[in-house]
């Protein structure tokens, strides 16, 4: 039986992982074109998942389904705040940045305590308690359909940057900045569809994880911290990285949660951290910059 | 030895730093109980501030991790205290090398493999999150349930055991700010300090005319972490308790370089005055939302990121560089 026990684990955790993953997504997209880090990634993440929240209680809309909407807010709120705000500091050092996303991270915290109070809270679906059988394997239904969306998500990403020319833009950007201003892309404006596009796939992760996990304002912080292990894992502003990077992590903390206590989980996703900086800083598929 | 500490000094500048100390040195006697908390606050934040600065501002390495070795010197002298009754002062020899010592790892993790700017900033927050969970298991110190010190007994002050009237804290933390002041000027003045100073501007440059810009990080980090852990000591015996949630959290880690970054980043003067501007404006909101009979939790938080983000789109490089225009006096480099 404990094989199987393992089993069921890891794959509960790959499937929370590719959720990780898509979260992730977002930020390496960001830091990949704009080269800002985005500080306040989790705490964008947890408005999302309040928006889903509301629209359950007050409408039972399944998150899954509001899904597409919120996405579409949250890129809107990345978008006004790349073209209103980021976009004064691109040219200003690291840490100017860094400050201004840390004030922007406090205003979302504080401003969603103050509307939802400092309880966790949760949705309580039809299929909460469902689950698949295959033979030994007990698949979670809820996790099922949220890695599912997630996988659709972020093909629909890879295909955008790969096929439609605005992707190819963007892509451009990323590349390089100057060449791109040279050919006459509207370079501010592209950032501001990268950090809305970022955002867009955080809210999206949001929706599907508040189907696993009960949200707090104050969550948001460890949510951060945790897409920055992933992609920094899987190698920073590579897109397939920030997948592979979440299911490790996801997996990770499913394995240590059951071999040591839950509480001490976020321990072994750290300590993968620093293996990875030391054997292979650039992350598992990222590539060397000189 | 005193005449080179204030060489090269303006006399008007150092004119305006005594009056300052007087100022600081009187406070306690015309504040009441809950102003001289805030004044403690002040200290403290400038203190740590000023052991941060020495990382960031001087040598060009962003931690976000300091409330790692601020929590490892609050635990390492409490728990000295509590199980063997050793003294904060003794205490304070275990504690400092300890977190001189995890300053070392974190260091040596780093700048060995060339891991900077943004991957170090978020090495620098996992440590300290590895280092929180794990004290969350960690029973000997009383894990999540918190380790508590003997309250004090306010009858007398025991300067040897730092149990006292919180006045003898302001005044302790008074003394060792003034001491992180001076010990940072003579830092910046010497070749250290200038190697810092080069490895900030430009590390690639710093390490083609020779500079073992490795050891010279390491030796920052491991100062930076050895004088926070003396305000993680403090920390324990004004508070009496210690929680791993509380002491090593990420916003503890970002409260610490909130001063340097407000006041002026890389300035002597920059953790202090951000560390008063700070305290000033949290009280500030605190005191006008009583008056305006708001009691929702997190608004006085949520004003204080609001001030937060006006000062860094309006004053990028800090308050202290702003005013020092202001005022007519060019800034020192």
């Amino acid at each position: 039986m404990p094989a199987e026990l393992y089993l069921n684990v890891a794959i509960g955790g790959v499937l929370t992982g590719l959720v990780y993953g898509l979260m992730a997504l977002g930020l390496s997209v960001i830091f990949g074109v704009v080269r800002v880090v985005n500080f306040a990634h989790g705490e964008m993440m947890t408005v999302a998942m309040y928006i889903a929240l509301t629209l359950f209680s007050a409408f039972h809309l399944d998150p899954l389904v509001m899904l597409v909407p919120i996405a579409v807010v949250l890129f809107a709120l990345g978008y006004a705040l790349q073209a209103g705000l980021i976009n004064m500091f691109i040219a200003r050092p690291e840490h100017s940045q860094f400050l201004l996303l840390i004030a922007i991270a406090i205003i979302i915290v504080n401003v969603l305590l103050i509307l939802f109070g400092p309880d966790s809270q949760n949705v309580q679906t039809a299929y909460a308690y469902e689950s698949f059988q295959y033979g030994p394997l007990i698949v979670d239904a809820t996790k099922l359909y949220a890695a599912s969306t997630a996988i659709v998500v972020a093909a629909a990403l890879f295909g955008f940057f790969r096929y439609t020319q605005l992707g190819t833009a963007i892509r451009a950007c990323a590349d390089n900045q100057t060449g791109a201003i040279v050919v006459g892309l509207n370079v501010k404006q592209l950032y501001a569809l990268t950090f809305g596009i970022g955002s867009a796939c955080v809210g999206a992760a949001g929706c599907m994880l508040l189907l696993i996990f009960d949200v707090t304002p104050s969550i948001g912080p460890a949510y951060t911290l945790l897409a920055f292990v992933i992609v920094i894992t899987g190698g920073l502003g590579s897109m397939p990285g920030a997948i592979v990077g979440g299911v490790l992590i996801g997996v990770t903390e499913a394995v240590a949660g059951l071999l040591f206590t839950p509480s001490a989980k976020s321990m072994f996703v750290f300590a993968i951290l620093v293996l990875v900086l030391l054997v292979r800083p650039q992350g598992i598929m990222g590539q060397r910059t000189a | 030895m005193i005449t080179s500490l204030v060489e090269g000094v303006r006399p008007r500048t150092l004119i305006g730093l005594l009056v300052l100390l007087m100022l600081l040195l009187g406070a306690p006697f015309v504040a009441g109980d809950y102003l001289l908390t805030v004044l403690i606050l002040f200290l403290y934040f400038a203190y740590v501030g000023q052991a941060w600065n020495i990382m960031m501002g001087f040598a060009g390495q962003l931690s976000l991790g300091h409330a790692l070795y601020v929590g490892l010197g609050a635990y390492t002298a409490a728990a000295l205290f509590v199980h063997f009754g050793v003294g904060p002062w003794l205490g304070l020899l275990v504690a400092v090398p300890i977190a001189a010592a995890a300053g070392a790892f974190v260091g040596f993790l780093a700048f060995r493999f060339r891991i900077a700017g943004v991957y170090f900033a978020i090495l620098t927050i996992a440590v300290a999150e590895f280092a929180r969970i794990g004290f969350e298991h960690l029973t000997w110190t009383g894990a999540t349930a918190g380790l508590f010190l003997p309250v004090a007994q306010y009858a007398h002050n025991d300067l040897w055991n730092l149990r006292g009237h919180p006045v003898m804290f302001y005044y302790v933390l008074l003394g060792a700010t003034a001491l992180a002041f001076i010990a940072c000027r003579a830092m910046l003045q010497s070749r250290v300090g200038y190697f810092w100073l080069a490895i900030r501007e430009d590390e690639q440059a710093a390490r083609a005319v020779g500079i073992d810009t490795f050891r010279y990080k390491m030796i920052a980090v491991m100062i930076s972490a050895g004088m926070a852990a003396f305000a993680g000591v403090i920390y324990a015996f004004y508070y009496n308790n210690l929680f791993p949630e509380q002491v090593f959290n990420i916003s503890q880690s970002i409260l610490i370089v909130l001063a340097p970054f407000v006041g002026g980043l890389g300035t002597l003067f920059g953790p202090i005055l951000g560390a008063f501007v700070i305290e000033m404006v949290a009280e500030g909101m605190r005191v006008l939302l009583q008056w305006l009979g708001i009691d929702l939790p997190g608004t006085n938080q949520l004003f204080f990121g609001v001030v937060l983000l006006l000062v860094v789109i309006a004053l990028p490089e800090g308050v202290w560089p702003w005013l020092c225009r202001r005022i007519g006096m060019e800034q020192k480099q």
